[in-house]
C-alpha cells in the first residue's frame, strides 16, 4: 500500500538516514523506534507529505505521493507533536470546524459522540485555552476518529496522555487495524498493540 | 472546506477583536495626524489627501498581514491545512478573503468619515471608498504572500514591510491617482478600471505564489 524507497533525509549538514527502505500493508502496524534527534519526526513528515526527502520516492498503491497531492492526503491522517487546537474556541467547536475544513462535517450529535469516545464530554463547552495538556492530546486524537483515512501517521503519540487516555489511544489504534488501516507510529514507549502484523522500524 | 475555514477565520477574529481594532485605530490616528499637523489650509489638505489616505491603508494593513498565518503556523493547524485533501490554493483565498472582511473592510467604511477631515467632496469620498473597495483585496491577497514566506523568522514583521511594501506601489499608484483624478475633477474610471485589472491579475496568480511558499514553510 506505502512503499518507501532508498529514503534519504539531510538536515542542515547531518545525514539523518539514508537508503530506507519498507512497505506499509493494510493491517499493519510500524513501530517507528530511534533515539531523540535520528530522524524520526522528518521521517514521519516526509511519509505525509509535508516534507520533501533529499532523495528517494514514497509511493502510494504503486505512484509517487507528489502526483497523487490532495489525493494522498485524504487518504492520510497525521497526529504530530502540535494538536492544531485553536485556544479560542470550545472542545466542540474546535472539532465541528475542523471536521468541517478538511471536508467531512459533523452534526452536533455526531461531534458529541466523538467527543465522548475521548472523554471530554465534561469540557465540550469550555474553551480549549483551559483544558490541560492532555486533555488538548486527546481532542486532538478527535482527528483520526472522525476521518476516514487509511494510514495513520502518529507523532509520539503517547506523550502527556495518563493512562487511561493511553489505552484509549492503544484501543483506537487496534480498533483502526481491524478495519483493515495501517498506522505508523513513531514513540519511546511499548505499545502493547495486538495488530495482526507489526513490524519495527530502528532509525539510529 | 472553504466556507468553514472564512467562517473559523471570522470566529477566531471576533474573539480576538483588540486585535482588529488596533489595525483600525492605527488608520484613524494616521490619517488624522496630517490635518493636524499641517493646519487646516483647505487647498494643501485636499491635494495630499488622496496620497495619505492610501499610504495609511496601505501600512494599516501591512500591521496585519502576520496574523493571516501566524497563529495558524504556531499551534500546527497550518499542516493540516495544508494536508486537508483540498489545494492548497482554496486554503490561501479562503483565508485571503477572510483577512479582507475583518482586516480592510473595516477601513474602506471607516475612510469616508477620515476623508471628512481633509474637507473632501461627496463625490471624491465615494472614489475614495470604490478604490479603497478595489484596492484592498489587492493587499490582502498580495501580502499573503510576503506572510507566508516569512513564517517563522525572527524578524518577520520587518521583512514583511520590506518584501510587501514595494509590490504595494502599483495598488498605490492607481488607488491615489482615482482619488486625485476626482479632487481635480475628472472621471477617475481609467484608474478604477486599472486597480480592477490588478485585482483580477493578482487573485488569479498571487494565492497560487503563497500556496507555494506555505509548502516552504510548513516544512
Amino acid at each position: 500500500m506505502l512503499e518507501a524507497i532508498n529514503l534519504s533525509c539531510v538536515r542542515g549538514t547531518r545525514r539523518l538516514f539514508k537508503d530506507l527502505n519498507f512497505t506499509v500493508e493494510r493491517g499493519e502496524l510500524i513501530e517507528l523506534r530511534g533515539p531523540n534527534g535520528s530522524g524520526k519526526t522528518s521521517l514521519l513528515r516526509i511519509l505525509c507529505g509535508l516534507a520533501t526527502p533529499a532523495a528517494g520516492d514514497v509511493l502510494w498503491d504503486g505512484e509517487n505521493i507528489r502526483s497523487l497531492a490532495e489525493n494522498y492526503s485524504a487518504a492520510v491522517a497525521y497526529l504530530g507533536h502540535q494538536n492544531a487546537v485553536k485556544d479560542e474556541l470550545t472542545a466542540m467547536e474546535n472539532l465541528k470546524i475542523s471536521s468541517g475544513v478538511s471536508g467531512h462535517s459533523l452534526s452536533t450529535a455526531e461531534a458529541q459522540e466523538v467527543l465522548a469516545k475521548v472523554g471530554l464530554t465534561q469540557q465540550q463547552n469550555l474553551p480549549a485555552r483551559v483544558l490541560s495538556a492532555g486533555q488538548r492530546r486527546r481532542l486532538g486524537m478527535t482527528r483520526l476518529l472522525r476521518s476516514n483515512a487509511t494510514l495513520w501517521i502518529l507523532d509520539e503519540v503517547l506523550t502527556s496522555l495518563d493512562s487511561a487516555a493511553m489505552d484509549l489511544s492503544r484501543e483506537f489504534i487496534t480498533e483502526h487495524m481491524k478495519n483493515g488501516g495501517a498506522a505508523i507510529v513513531a514513540t519511546h514507549q511499548d505499545l502493547n498493540i495486538n495488530a495482526p502484523s507489526v513490524k519495527r522500524l530502528q532509525l539510529t | 472546506m472553504f466556507g468553514w475555514l472564512v467562517y473559523r477565520d471570522l470566529i477566531l477574529a471576533w474573539r480576538r477583536r483588540a486585535d482588529v481594532l488596533a489595525t483600525v485605530f492605527f488608520f484613524i490616528i494616521v490619517t488624522s495626524l496630517f490635518p493636524l499637523g499641517i493646519g487646516p489650509e483647505r487647498e494643501l489638505l485636499r491635494s495630499i489627501a488622496p496620497g495619505v489616505v492610501w499610504v495609511a491603508a496601505l501600512l494599516a494593513s501591512m500591521l496585519s498581514l502576520g496574523r493571516i498565518f501566524g497563529n495558524d503556523y504556531q499551534d500546527g493547524t497550518l499542516e493540516q491545512l495544508v494536508l486537508t485533501p483540498q489545494p492548497t490554493y482554496l486554503v490561501v483565498l479562503a483565508k485571503v478573503l477572510a483577512h479582507w472582511i475583518v482586516s480592510e473592510i473595516p477601513l474602506v467604511v471607516i475612510a469616508p468619515v477620515l476623508g471628512l477631515q481633509f474637507g473632501l467632496s461627496q463625490n471624491t469620498l465615494l472614489t475614495v471608498m470604490i478604490s479603497l473597495l478595489l484596492g484592498t483585496p489587492v493587499l490582502s491577497v498580495i501580502g499573503s504572500i510576503g506572510a507566508a514566506l516569512t513564517l517563522g523568522l525572527r524578524a518577520a514583521n520587518v521583512l514583511v514591510a520590506l518584501l510587501v511594501l514595494p509590490l504595494y506601489i502599483p495598488v498605490l499608484i492607481f488607488g491615489s491617482g482615482a482619488v486625485q483624478a476626482t479632487v481635480t475633477g475628472t472621471s477617475p474610471q481609467a484608474w478604477l478600471l486599472l486597480l480592477a485589472a490588478t485585482l483580477i491579475v493578482s487573485l488569479v496568480f498571487a494565492p497560487w505564489a503563497t500556496s507555494a511558499a506555505l509548502k516552504i514553510s510548513v516544512e
